[in-house]
């Protein structure tokens, strides 16, 4: 079991809470340290956690307000408009404001509700979201835990929230969201094993499961060196978000709001704090996983680099929102099934020889890795373009006239009608 | 033991936000797959043909308006040419050429609407539409110095147009004009050959052209399974005759080809707005001797019109009073919303959202 007092955070706190006397705190707290008389200890590692924690989930809560706005001011920039900028500066207030007013919006529960499981589905929703964070690195020694299967509790916790989503359509009773129930069930489980599958190149190369380990294994950021279980996991985790090009679940156009339709007020506050927490979250982890975490230049704070990192990460899923349309379920399932599936083992296989090749490879080694994983990165993608594409040749080059003809023969005109 | 199903029937709208409008389809599903739709509309009835009746011929115009509110310019065109025929009214050519210009403007900002709301129904989450949107605020722009109004133009009279396009007009045509191809090559870029779009779309809800000709289908869904069939072309209306201008069709008669025929049309009316531009002479925008209150002869007249959704035409008869005895709608988004169900069983509840924008209906027009 890895030392606590591995973290800067637990180290810093807990010595300025406990007394003086600890063996484990020389000259590390603030003020001094020892705020707390002797033989209080247990108290000051109480207290630690509950401090750390309130901070965590109210930092979560505060970047996922920074991320609605960040999001709409990209969208809007995107999409050629402004986007919000009345309230604040730049806006930054107006989800403060969207907040208020969800909070103070009548909550409606359907009278064919089943009350129990409509009130718990959102509060369920937003605990595997929360609990991602308390495995993640976010800086040189910032940590909550540093488990050593933590990329097992991530990929545990995040499957949960299928669960939710049932039990919300459920309670609900509302056939747009029983619809949307289906979909996400199908689409969740089918893009839960690529997304496993992924990531097993990042273990074999950084040999644990431990978060911290897999960034202190990356003298070169493995999206570098595990192109294609890079672009599988990206591809499966947007689809776990349940965001564009796969947002079939809540697919406005379609479904209304999917299992949320019936939501109102607060729960659907809870909704929507709960997908934007697991879309930060997730982009943590692909930040951890594949970016290098934490590494960067030395005059910038590691802490720094990891939410640069982390933001450019958001930045991509946006932008993906803006530019594409959704696809239709059973091509959904059909890319997680017949792709990302193949991909995943193409990935497996070839990854699984090079370390049989370079069992502990130096960072030469790792270089001429990179260099076949990415010529097998794209031989697959242009292979499975070639087989999954459209079916007749769609839009070559500068001829987007799809079997369209411009028509200006002079077919007999027809007298003039009309008249009586 | 064998699992036991049941298929699964939803009311779809007419709070919806993929209806365009108040459309109500009660559709059955067996899964994802739909079974059975029927259309139920008549929620934005107003009972226009009805209120005709009561509407000296001048004041009608702002009943066309209020039909296919995104194509007005259209609407008033097709009724105008009705009076015009039933009154025996000749027009006088400058005030031709600026109701031509006026349609084929629409006729771009309809399809833009068109593009925007098919895409959006395609789920892409407001790029193309807003993209479109900001290209159909410049025809606005320029129905403004045009006429003053930007939606509910009400801008032509029998025997022409209400009053001459100011000088300011001109150049902003100029400019739009020399914008605009950019614009459809942007939306071209992003949408055309997009491979999403292109497997969302792609043999979805096809229709043969047999089929469609037999529930008279007209304009671009019609164009999109390959039948020539453009009444600008086929039956000359205005001057259109005097225009060369070409009608983009399409084989594939699915989503995919309703999308790109409207996406070329578009490039066609700029064409024909660059040829009215050219032939468009000084004069008056409207014969001195159209009396203000006009008293057709006894009789009827129906002038068939290209809207952006195909073929409109208002039929009159006339008492020889001062208001229509009665005024029939010939309205193409009713008739071409009559085939959603035969384009729609056996498709995925994604494609119904879809094949009912390819269509491009406007409430406004379905129920009068």
């Amino acid at each position: 079991m890895p030392d606590p007092f591995d973290s800067v955070l637990y180290r810093h706190i807990y010595c300025t809470l406990s007394s003086t006397a600890d063996a484990q705190c020389e000259g590390v707290g603030l003020f001094g340290g020892g705020l707390l008389p002797g033989g209080f200890e247990w108290l000051a590692f109480v207290l630690t956690g509950v401090i750390i924690v309130a901070a965590l989930i109210n930092g979560i809560l505060g970047a996922v307000l920074l991320m609605i706005w960040g999001e709409r001011r990209l969208l809007g920039r995107l999409q050629g408009r402004t986007g919000p900028n009345r309230w604040g500066p730049f806006g930054l207030l107006t989800p403060i404001a969207d907040a208020v007013k969800t909070m103070f919006k009548e909550d409606v529960v359907p009278t064919v509700s089943d009350r129990l499981v409509f009130t718990l589905a959102p509060i369920l929703m937003l605990f595997p979201a929360l609990l991602v964070y308390a495995v993640l690195p976010i800086g040189h020694g910032t940590w909550l835990a540093d488990i050593n299967v933590a990329l097992l509790f991530i990929v545990a916790i995040g499957g949960a929230n299928v669960l939710a989503i049932v039990a919300a359509a459920w309670g609900s009773g509302n056939r747009y969201a029983m619809f949307s129930a289906m979909r996400a069930v199908a689409m969740l489980i089918s893009y839960e094993i690529p997304l496993v599958i992924s990531l097993v190149g990042v273990i074999m190369l950084s040999g644990s499961l431990s978060l911290v380990a897999i960034v202190n294994a990356q003298t070169i950021p493995f999206f570098i060196i595990q192109p294609l279980g890079f672009f599988v996991f990206v591809v499966a985790s947007m689809a776990e978000l349940n965001r564009t090009p796969f947002d079939v679940a809540e697919a406005e156009s379609e479904i209304v709001a999917g299992y949320m339709t019936d939501y109102s007020s607060m729960k659907f506050g809870l909704f929507f704090l709960a997908e934007f927490a697991a879309t930060i979250a997730t982009s943590g982890v692909i930040t951890v996983l594949f970016l290098g975490g934490w590494h960067g230049f030395d005059p910038i704070p590691s802490q720094i680099w990891f939410i640069a990192k982390m933001v450019g990460v958001l930045a991509l899923i946006v932008w993906v929102r803006a530019s594409w349309p959704r696809l239709r379920i059973d091509q959904i399932m059909a890319f997680a099934w017949k792709a990302l599936f193949e991909l995943t083992l193409i990935n497996l296989v070839v990854s699984g020889l090079l370390m049989l090749a370079w069992p502990s490879p130096s960072t030469t080694e790792l270089w001429y890795m990179a260099g076949i994983n990415w010529l097998v990165f794209i031989a697959s993608i242009i292979l499975f373009g070639k087989l999954l594409g459209p079916k007749h040749d769609p839009v070559s080059a500068g001829n987007v006239q799809r079997d369209v003809t411009l028509s200006d023969s002079d077919a007999p005109a027809i007298p003039s009608g009309g008249g009586g | 033991m064998p699992l036991a199903t049941e298929p699964i029937t939803i009311n779809v709208g007419p709070q919806h936000p993929s209806t365009h409008g108040v459309f109500r389809m009660r559709v059955t599903f067996d899964g994802e797959e739909v079974i059975d739709v029927e259309p139920i509309f008549g929620y934005l009835h107003r009972g226009s043909e009805k209120l005709a009746e009561s509407r000296t011929y001048t004041q009608i115009v702002t009943l066309t308006d209020r039909m296919d509110y995104v194509a007005s310019m259209n609407s008033n065109m097709s009724y105008i040419l009705s009076v015009e025929q039933l009154a025996g009214i000749e027009p006088s050519p400058r005030g031709v050429w600026l109701r031509m210009i006026a349609a084929e403007l629409q006729r771009i900002a309809s399809h833009l609407v068109a593009t925007g709301f098919f895409l959006q129904d395609l789920g892409a989450l407001g790029t193309p539409l807003i993209f479109t949107m900001r290209e159909r605020e410049l025809v606005l722009e320029l129905f403004e110095r045009l006429c003053g109004a930007r939606i509910t133009s009400s801008y032509m009279r029998p025997g022409g147009v209400f009053m001459d396009a100011p000088d300011d007009f001109w150049p902003a045509l100029d400019r739009f004009l020399a914008e605009m191809p950019h614009r459809i090559d942007e939306y071209e870029q992003l949408i055309s050959g997009n491979e999403i779009v292109m497997v969302r779309c792609d043999g979805v809800a096809v229709v043969d052209s047999q089929t469609l000709i037999n529930a008279s289908v007209t304009g671009p869904m019609l164009r999109a399974s390959g039948v020539d069939w453009d009444l600008r072309h086929r039956q000359p209306y205005e001057y259109y005759d005097q225009i060369k201008f070409n009608r983009p069709l399409a084989t594939a008669s699915d989503n995919y080809a309703r999308y790109i025929v409207r996406v070329h049309e578009m490039r066609e009316s700029l064409s024909i707005v660059r040829q009215c531009i050219e032939q468009i002479e000084p004069g008056p925008v409207r014969p001195k001797e159209v009396p203000a209150l006009i008293r057709p002869p006894a009789g009827d007249a129906y002038v068939g019109t290209e809207c952006p959704k195909g073929e409109l035409g208002f039929y009159l008869v006339s008492d020889g009073g001062v208001a229509p005895y009665r005024c029939k709608v010939r309205a193409p988004s009713l008739i071409n919303l009559t085939l959603l169900r035969d384009m729609l069983i056996g498709y995925k509840l994604a494609d119904l959202f879809v094949t009912f924008g390819s269509i491009d209906i406007n409430m406004g027009e379905v129920d009068r």
